[in-house]
């Protein structure tokens, strides 16, 4: 599994991501810097966590206008699959990659704990081999992660059996417990959680490991 | 050219804060007048800040050598090996006075100044810690202060993302005046490739980068600004402002160059600003330095010579560099877009050089500028001791559970989750023991190693005798990195007093350091780097002494960690070390009799090291599942502590010997409570070594209950444990 990790000034949790790719098997991630135009040959776009361009002016504002940004797009066309997190769903959103917005926490503060998630689909890259129903506990990090789309396009999502995961104990306010979207073609994971800071059992925390291993069986069931 | 002249009143001389005496010592140095830039350059250096001048001669008690020790007191941040050709590089700062006056950005500057000290010599910042001392709850100000020093914090660290993985929070009407907030960052490099601050190299370019200057931070501590400024307007000190954005790109952009055959010596910009970041380069490499201020990329129209020199904005590092990586290291500079500007060069005149506007504006030799700067020797009066209280000279509570459930829930023993949540603890992955135990464990990126972290200080106790203050302090971050298996290797301080000038402070002063001292030789526990933080106090109210010990330690494989929560039923809770039921200056006394007397309790050091080398040996045979040490609130609220982590509850018997609340309260110091399975073998062993170890009971259910019939549900102590942080802040 060849990864490409997009890196923008002020993103922070890119080696967290590459560690877990290394961990499920993929090569050595290549970083790609913000103000490329192109991209290597990627069988997964990961746009991780942090502070693109510090936040300021609107979460992920600035990043979804880099000069990266047309060549993520394309391929987003030709189906490879994008795995936002944290900072990089909020970009996938100010992209229009994906649905909705990600507002301000409902308790108008930064949180860093574990959540429970619950998988709502198994019908993706990333969770066809999690149950749905199947729970597990990650991390969130954020100040900006409340979830919020206007009524048509969350019957949308819901309908179309788009929502990835919920939150069994919501943190910050999404609307419908939700902590994580697919585009329409199933291809662009957007996600709060950072499952990439649960893929150590040195460390303690396990439960994110099935996500990036369910990403790296899709990916080498596809290329073969 | 020409010097650039303005007339030295004395009333210019007082408002840069230097007595007659030491302006005379200026005189002396320049053979003439200074200028008004030379004499703001004079006044910082010499600030109590820069100049340690009350503290150095007491500093030097401190022990700074042992064989892992890289790189003692005296640069950027003190430096040790931790093996495998790895260093770890960490240093505590406090923003007491800026976080006091704007809490939110008082706080994040404090962590990026500390984040710059650690990555400016070649780390990567890996854990960010602090130590927050606010009034009592019920003041005025409290919330809001809280509030904005907790965000500011987060908002800075959370952003650069390093992980804020441990901290301690007290309460104290003390610091109704005067808060403190002391941050410490702790930085992972290659053994072989630390960063100094030594300029070498005639000819060499001096380099700026990072953020542009501004009017921001000008002088804040001595200038009255209106009194001698042409332009008041413009010279009018303001609280720095923090953009973390910047930070991160420097740290990148640093690390990158860093990797890089470039840099010569570096060195940030962080109080006073560009003065004392080219003066300390050329210093320590014996040069002089010639500087273009018209070069310096400036945020501002208009700045003087003074205000360049003296300002302290933020997200800025001085650099020299090898000539023919200039290039370079412009490429990476702009890369991570960021200000990049050759503004001098390195001199062999011995002398701090600057021009602007085609004027000479300081022509200052360094080296008596640093080594004839002044030190006092400030009279000192010893804290009187207090006498000794026996435990039947206090009051017993009516109901032990629920004295058990006020200190629980109250300011000082309640969880701190409401503050560490707000704090990215997780970021980078390697978190494996997270805020809320005794210290936390981060691992050595791609080794099996762990490094454990804590910051401790028992202020109460040094208000009350400060030399068992200042060893305890230190003792029980040494204890704190044991109680997780890990070997204590080194300690940086924060010394936070009132006025030295004021005997009995400088008693308290000496008092902590010599004892402080004591304890560092006899644990191997040598400071390599801090910060003296004076003058803490508001209209004649000095805060607490609070000697603050950030200590670091090693844990050679990261498995072999234990937790305070232990996990499990059915195992034996053992108590180590001695309980005489030592109530004085408790934190029962203070927090539910409201009594503030009793000498602390004694430290012996011999003690504490066997003890802990005890301990340690124990967890590290895989004997132990849990293990906390005893400290704030005794042996009943360090078994309560275990049982809220691990939800589960515990069956524990007192000593009959000591009055109920004396064996449930009592600091005895040197003492741990540990979880195992293996009792006979934990009591053979510290027997055999002469330690005292009690069978205190068993871990399960979910009460908590003490002798025959005290019984609380562990549900109703975390109600009040957690409850009391989100009642305070009105969530």
């Amino acid at each position: 599994m060849k990864s490409s990790i997009l890196v923008f000034p002020g993103t922070n949790r890119e080696r967290d991501v590459a560690h877990a790719l290394v961990r499920a098997g993929s090569a050595e991630p290549a970083y790609v810097w913000h103000h490329d135009t192109s991209l290597p040959p990627s069988d997964l776009i990961v746009v991780p966590g942090g502070f693109a361009h510090g936040d300021y002016l609107r979460c992920g504002a600035m990043a979804a206008r880099s000069p990266i940004m047309p060549a993520v797009i394309e391929a987003a066309a030709k189906g490879v699959p994008i795995l936002g997190i944290c900072n990089g769903f909020q970009v996938l959103c100010e992209s229009g990659l994906l649905p909705g917005a990600l507002m301000r926490n409902a308790a108008l503060k930064f949180v860093c704990r574990d959540v429970t998630l619950e998988v709502a689909t198994s019908d993706s890259p990333f969770t066809h081999s999690l149950a749905k129903g199947h729970r597990m506990t990650v991390p969130v990090a954020h100040h900006d992660g409340n979830y919020f789309a206007d009524p048509e396009t969350l019957k949308a999502l819901e309908d179309g059996d788009r929502v990835a995961f919920r939150y069994v104990d919501n943190p910050n306010g999404s609307i419908n417990d939700i902590a994580g979207i697919l585009s329409e073609n199933r291809r662009v994971l957007g996600m709060m959680p950072h499952p990439e800071n649960a893929t150590d059992p040195k460390i303690g925390r396990i439960d994110g490991q099935g996500l990036f291993t369910a990403i790296a069986t899709a990916l080498e069931g596809a290329a073969a | 050219m020409t010097i650039a002249n303005t007339a030295i009143t004395p009333e210019i001389v007082a408002e840069h804060g230097l007595t007659p005496d030491e302006y005379d010592r200026v005189l002396d140095i320049m053979g003439r007048e200074p200028t008004l830039t030379e004499l703001g350059i004079f006044s910082v250096m010499w600030s109590e800040h820069c100049s340690y001048k009350s503290s150095r001669v007491w500093l030097k008690k401190f022990p700074t050598e042992r064989p892992w020790v890289i790189q003692g007191p005296g640069e950027n941040a003190g430096v040790i090996d931790i093996g495998d050709g790895l260093a770890a590089i960490f240093k505590i700062e406090s923003h007491n006075h800026p976080s006091f006056i704007e809490p939110y950005q008082g706080a994040a500057t404090g962590v990026g100044g500390i984040l710059r000290d650690v990555f400016t010599m070649g780390a990567r910042p890996i854990a960010n810690l602090n130590a927050l001392r606010f009034g009592a709850p019920d003041h005025p100000k409290t919330k809001h202060l809280v509030s904005g020093v907790v965000a500011g914090i987060g908002g800075y660290g959370n952003c650069v993302g390093v992980p804020t993985v441990a901290g301690e929070t007290e309460f104290d009407p003390a610091y109704n005046g005067n808060i403190l907030v002391n941050a410490m960052t702790v930085g992972l490099a290659r053994a072989d490739r630390i960063f100094y601050a030594k300029a070498a190299g005639i000819g060499n370019p001096v380099v700026y980068v990072g953020a542009k200057t501004g009017r921001d931070g000008i002088h804040g501590a001595t200038m009255a600004s209106a009194e001698f400024n042409e332009d008041s307007e413009e010279k009018r000190p303001t609280v720095q402002v923090g953009d973390p954005f910047t930070e991160k790109l420097l740290i990148e952009a640093c690390l990158e160059l860093m990797a890089e055959d470039a840099i010569v010596a570096i060195q940030d910009m962080g109080a006073a600003g560009l003065t004392s970041s080219s003066v300390e380069m050329s210093d320590k490499g014996g040069t002089g330095i010639d500087l273009d201020l018209d070069k310096v990329p400036v945020r501002e129209e208009g700045m003087t010579a003074y205000e360049i020199m003296l300002s302290e904005s933020q997200e800025r590092m001085l650099m020299v560099l090898k000539p023919e990586a200039t290039e370079k290291a412009r490429a990476i500079m702009e890369k991570w877009e960021l200000d990049y500007a050759e503004i001098g060069f390195v001199t062999d005149t011995g002398r701090l050089r600057l021009s602007k506007d085609g004027e000479i504006k300081a022509d200052i030799p360094v080296q008596p500028l640093v080594s004839q700067s002044p030190v006092y020797d400030r009279p000192y009066l010893p804290t009187p001791p207090r006498a000794v209280l026996a435990p039947e000279e206090t009051t017993a509570p009516g109901d032990l559970m629920q004295a058990l459930v006020r200190l629980m829930g109250g300011p000082n023993l309640s969880s701190r989750r409401w503050i560490w949540e707000q704090y990215d603890h997780l970021i980078m992955g390697d978190t494996a023991i997270r805020p809320g135990g005794d210290a936390s464990v981060v691992r050595v990126r791609d080794t099996d190693k762990a490094l454990a972290l804590s910051v401790d200080c028992t202020p109460r106790y040094c208000y009350a005798d400060p030399v068992q203050g200042g060893r305890q302090a230190v003792a029980e971050c040494w204890r704190n990195i044991t109680a997780t298996g890990a070997q204590p290797l080194a300690m940086t301080d924060n010394l936070n007093f009132g006025n030295p000038e004021r005997p009995e402070i400088m008693g308290q002063f000496a008092g902590c350091v010599v004892g402080m001292a004591e304890a560092c030789d006899v644990l191997d526990f040598p400071v390599i780097g801090g910060n003296v933080s004076l003058y803490n106090e508001t209209a004649g109210q000095a805060i607490l002494p609070t000697p603050v010990v950030g200590g670091v330690g090693v844990l050679d494989d990261i498995e072999k960690r234990v937790p305070i929560a232990y996990g499990a039923e059915g195992l034996t809770l053992i108590e180590i070390g001695a309980n005489t039921g030592w109530l004085g200056s408790s934190r029962y006394l203070r927090d539910i009799e409201g009594e503030d007397k009793g000498a602390p309790p004694p430290v012996d050091l011999a003690l504490e090291r066997k003890t802990g080398d005890a301990v340690r040996g124990l967890i590290a045979d895989g004997l132990i599942e849990a293990c906390h040490d005893i400290s704030d609130g005794g042996v009943l609220v360090a078994v309560t502590e275990m049982a809220l982590a691990s939800r589960i509850g515990a069956d524990i018997a007192p000593d009959a010997a000591l009055p109920l609340h004396a064996w449930a309260f009592g600091e005895d110091q040197a003492r741990y409570v540990v979880a195992t399975n293996a009792p006979d073998t934990v009591i053979e062993r510290l027997a055999a070594l002469d330690i005292p170890a009690t069978s205190l009971g068993k871990t399960g259910g979910t009460t908590l209950t003490v002798g025959s019939g005290m019984t609380i549900s562990l549900d109703s102590v975390a109600e009040a444990h957690e409850g009391f942080f989100p009642t305070l802040m009105g969530e």
